[in-house]
Order: C-alpha cells, then structure tokens, then sequence
C-alpha cells in the first residue's frame, strides 16, 4: 500500500544531517581546492536518505555481504559520498584532506575508487559505466539469491551515453525488480543545461517505453525523498517486475545561491569569501525550511 | 618433461570456440559456480549453447550491446561471482574497449572475457577482422592477456582460469585449426611460455593458431632450407615471459615473431621492445598482418596472401638468416 504519511521526525532529522553534510562538503572542497560542488550539492538529500534511513547499511561494516549496494555513476561527484563516510565515523575529515590526491599516500581522489575507499562499490569516473555494472550486480544478487537491492545513481547529461540505454533496455528485459535506478536530474551538465547541450525529455516516457517504473519527485525535498524510498517495492531474489526509476529533480548547486543553475560551478575548487558566502547561504535555507517544517 | 606437438601425432582438426563452451559445461556438471555472458552469436548446437539450455538460470544474454555486456559482467563479479563472458572478439576489443578498460581492469574484477575469431578468422572483411586487440589489452594495465595455442590448451586456460584472482582476456579464433598439443599432459602456467619444439639457429614466438603454422614452417626450414628452428608458445602475451626470451637469445641468438593480428604492438611489438631494450643484435623478423586493412577473401587464402602459411614463414625467415 502506497503510504503518504511520512515520519515527520525523520524528515526533520534527515534535514539536518542534509545541512551538516553540505557545511563539512563546502568546508572540504575548499581545503583540498578542487571537486564538483554542483552535482555533489544536487545529490545530498537522496545520498543522505539512502545511507543514514533507507539502506540496509552498516557503517562500521562497508562490506557486510547482505548491504544494498549504491553505484554512484557520476563518480565525479565522490566528494558527497566522502563527506557522509566521514561523518558516519570510517575517517576523520582531517584524513580525507591529508590523503587527498598525494601520490603514493593517496587514499581519496576526485573520481572514487574502490581501492583506496573500502565503502565505495565501484571505481568511476567516466560516465555511461554505472548502470550498466549496476545491472550486472541485480543480476549477480539473483543468482545468488539475496535479497539485498542495488541503487545507482547517474547525472542527467550523463544520460547522452549509450551504455546507458543499453542497460535501460537489458533492466526491462531482464525485470530487475531489485535495481533502482535514481537520475540526479540536476539539469546542467558541464557547460550548460542539458536541454541545449543534448535534451534528454520527455525522460520519465523514454524510461517506460523501456519497462521500466517511473516515479518522479522533487529530489532536493526530503519529504519528497523520504515518500519515494519508503515505497519501493519490497526487494527479493524473486522479484521479476519492471525495475524503478527514481526521477530526482534537483537543482545543481543546490543552497548555494551564487551556485545554482549555474553551469561554471560543475567542477573546480572555491576560494575562502565563497566558502563564507555557501555557509551562509545553506544556512539561510535551511531556517527557512526549519520555519515551515 | 619433453612437450608432445604436432610432429608426434597425426593431424586433429579441433575448435578452441567449441572447446571453451566444453570446458565451461563440464566445470557447471561438475559444481563450479560461476556466470556466464553472452551476445547474440552463440549457436544452440554448440557446447556452449548446451551450457544456455543446461544452466538457464546463471547464462545471461545481452543481444547485441557489448559494451553493456562487459560492464554488467563486471557488476556481476562485483556481487561475489566468477564470470565468464564470450564477446566477438573485434567488438570485445574496438567496441569495449572501455568497459575492458575501466570496469574490468582497474575495478579489478574476476571476469574471463573470451574473445573469439581472432585475426581474420571471421571472414567478412575488416569490420569482422579482429587485429588491434593485442596492441590495445597490451597497454591496459591489470589485465592478462591468454592466447590458448589449440582447443586442448583453451580447455586448460579457462578451467585454471577460475581460480585465478583479477582479470583476463582469453583470445581464441573461429575454430577448426590443428591441434598443436597431443594431449593436456605438460606443465601450463600463465606466464610461463613453452619450448614446443627445439631447435639451435632461431627462435620462432608465436602464440595462438601461429604455433602451429610456425612449427610446419619449422619443419620446411629444417628440411628445404638445412635451418635448425625452435618454436615457442608465448601463450600469455601478458606478463610475457622475459626468461624464455633470454634464453632463446642465449642459445639460439636470432628471433622472429609470428602473430594473428597486426604487426604494430602486439607480440612481435612486445618481443621487440624487449629485445631493444635489452641491447640485442641478432637478427630480428615480425611475422603477422601488414599496416593495412586486410584483403577480402577466405582466412587462409588471406594470410597465404600476407605470407604467413607455413611455407611463407618458412621463406621470410630463410630471407631473414641469409638474405
């Protein structure tokens, strides 16, 4: 049964984890000078709904056999994923900045690697490649008959990539039920939105000509978030159904004002001013959301 | 322990693509536990179509979307399976290229990407001829490249294969060529290339349907040219066994390299690099496809036509030693 009624208490508790991930995430860019704070803002509320409420997960085991796996295709956007390691307590953000892209004493970089970070799934970076590993292992879990879900996450101009609609089109054949696919539908891409670039509309009609089940939702309300993962379907070996698509509309740069639709803001490093001028503005919004929730 | 080639037993014609799906069955009967991916171009009465019917449940198909394929063998693997994936070889290595690359090699996964119809054993022209894949797996990092010299060897490639940690590529041709091996009965490591015939005045490297061509041309250089030929099977391109090169400089000073594929970097390239580096002056040959997109016409007529049949060999390297 479809349910309507959020926890609100969740929702609020998801709201503040989604602040502080966003304050360590500007704090951290701006040490380490580089990243993609566009896309790594868009996706924090569906990141935080998925690793602290909605996925079988346990931090002080990232390699639990029976966790849902999350495949972040758009592997630039690790920085996000970092953040929510640190703060559930795998290193201190102090480790991150230190290891940061140092060589040989590397253990963090732009793009995730699995290597280096225990709690990464797949090593990415170039796009069109998430989804259809992702695939891959929906599949290895019903071969192996466990029940946990695979979630991958892909930007909307990655979509461009073909290997995407060849894993779109094997999902639906196959009946996935246990893949969920979340488009990060952030509307730019690097050098502008992704209507000029290549338009990817109508999306939600492409995804069900492919069999697939599409729910389309504001992904940067966490109520909206929240409602969304708690009606996906019960995920078993078993499940042959149409897979789900998860069609986040978000903004890229979201709650940073100076940064929001704003393509120059997919990928660099932000100076000390602007550090102060994002802090303010998360805070900003985030009273303001407070006042009403 | 002295290998038993060619020259011990009549000649068997045997399909390395035939054995692969063989190996793979028997292991399923036996209990191995692992996934296998496929494209549109298995055929049902092969033994690898016995393996679809058999084990329905772990034989996935793709279509025809390779680079899908690959990057879903790897999420496979990614899950706790071994898995082996038959991709058409020229598509496995142009078209995947960075699946292979990315989601095989640096993810570091356990999948055996068997690539079939090497060089142009396909027929039909370029777009079926599958001669850049040596040049290309040789410059990706963490990934074993295995030519299996006939369809016994390709047995015991992909049953040792299961065990192995990381990845690898198994490149295999259309089938139908002489077995090079009596039997299974001699010592096959990855890595480690073997003396299939000895021989004092040259060393002929060869590596997959080559070794047999290059020991028939052995057989014309020793008995119309008076010239003592060694051959060895490089059967791993990749870690290529460096210690048999030294050795086969040592004892028999001259190389000439044999190849399915294009010249330009794969083992010919490999075998030289080395060579180069290591300040060698002995004479030198690579043996393989020319620069050029191949001439059309059926695969033996073609690597008749670009002198690498037996007596074709056996002539460059006579011109070679005494040109």
């Amino acid at each position: 049964m479809y349910e309507y009624n959020i926890d609100i208490n969740t929702v609020r508790e998801l709201e503040d984890k989604a602040y502080k991930i966003r304050h360590d995430l500007l704090n951290f860019i701006y040490r380490i000078g580089m990243g993609h704070l566009g896309g790594e803002l868009s996706m924090v509320e569906m990141a935080v709904a998925l690793y602290y409420k909605y996925m079988n997960y346990d931090p002080k085991n990232p390699k639990w056999e029976e966790r849902d796996r999350f495949v972040l295709s758009k592997g630039h956007c690790s920085e996000t994923l970092y953040t929510i390691f640190s703060d559930m307590g795998m290193f201190t953000m102090d480790h991150m900045v230190e290891h940061f892209e140092t060589l040989d004493t590397a253990q963090f970089g732009m793009h995730s690697n699995r290597k280096y970070v225990p709690a990464i799934e797949v090593s990415a970076g170039s796009l069109g490649h998430g989804l259809p590993i992702a695939v891959g292992m929906a599949l290895g879990a019903r071969l192996q008959k466990k029940a946990w879900r695979t979630f991958v996450m892909v930007g909307d101009g990655e979509l461009a990539e073909g290997t995407n609609w060849e894993a779109i089109m094997a999902g639906g054949h196959h009946e996935l039920g246990n893949l969920v696919l979340i488009i990060d539908k952030n509307q730019l891409s690097m050098t502008g939105f992704t209507r000029d670039t290549m338009n990817i509309d109508p999306l939600a009609d492409k995804l069900r000509a492919f069999n697939w089940d599409v729910r389309e939702f504001d992904g940067n309300d966490m109520y909206a978030v929240c409602e969304a993962l708690q009606n996906l379907p019960p995920s078993s070996w078993e499940s042959r159904r149409k897979p789900i698509c998860l069609i986040s509309n978000t903004v890229k740069g979201r709650d940073v004002d100076f940064m929001e639709y704003n393509w120059k803001w997919h990928g660099g490093g932000i100076a000390k001013e602007q550090l102060e001028e994002a802090l303010e503005s998360i805070k900003k919004r985030y009273e303001q959301r407070r006042s009403v929730r | 322990m002295a290998v038993k080639s060619t020259f011990d037993f009549d000649q068997m014609l045997s399909s390395a693509r035939e054995a692969y799906g063989e190996e793979l069955l028997k292991m399923a009967e036996e209990g191995y536990e692992f996934a296998f991916t496929y494209s549109d171009n298995v055929a049902i009465s092969s033994s690898a179509g016995k393996l679809i019917q058999n084990y329905p449940e772990r034989c996935i198909n793709f279509g025809i979307a390779e680079p899908n394929q690959v990057g879903a063998s790897a999420g496979l693997a990614l899950s706790g399976m071994v898995v082996y994936s038959q991709v058409f070889g020229p598509f496995l290595s142009l078209r995947t290229a960075d699946q292979i690359h990315t989601d095989i090699a640096y993810n570091d996964v356990n999948v055996r990407l068997i690539g079939t119809h090497a060089g142009v054993t396909a027929a039909g022209g370029p777009t079926h001829n599958c001669i850049a894949d040596l040049a290309l797996y040789r410059a990706i990092p963490n990934l074993i490249i295995e030519v299996p010299a006939d369809a016994n060897q390709c047995k015991m490639a992909i049953r040792k294969s299961f065990t192995h940690d990381g990845p690898m590529v198994i490149r295999i041709d259309r089938g139908g060529s002489p077995l090079v091996y009596a039997d299974t009965d001699y010592e096959y490591e990855f890595g480690k290339a073997i003396e299939t015939l000895p021989g004092t005045d040259l060393s002929i490297i060869s590596a997959g349907s080559c070794v047999y061509w290059s020991l028939m041309a052995a057989k014309i250089l020793k008995d119309e040219y008076g010239i003592s030929a060694r051959v060895i099977d490089m059967h791993t391109i990749k870690p290529m066994d460096y210690e048999m090169i030294d050795k086969c400089v040592k004892e028999t000073g001259n190389i000439i390299t044999v190849e399915e594929a294009s010249i330009n970097g794969g083992l010919g390239g490999g075998v030289a690099e080395y060579l180069c580096e290591r300040g060698f002056n002995g004479k030198f040959k690579r043996i393989g496809l020319p620069d050029e997109f191949a001439v059309l016409g059926d695969p033996d007529e073609i690597y008749k036509y670009y002198g690498m049949d037996p007596e074709g060999i056996a002539k460059t390297i006579n011109k070679v030693m005494n040109g």
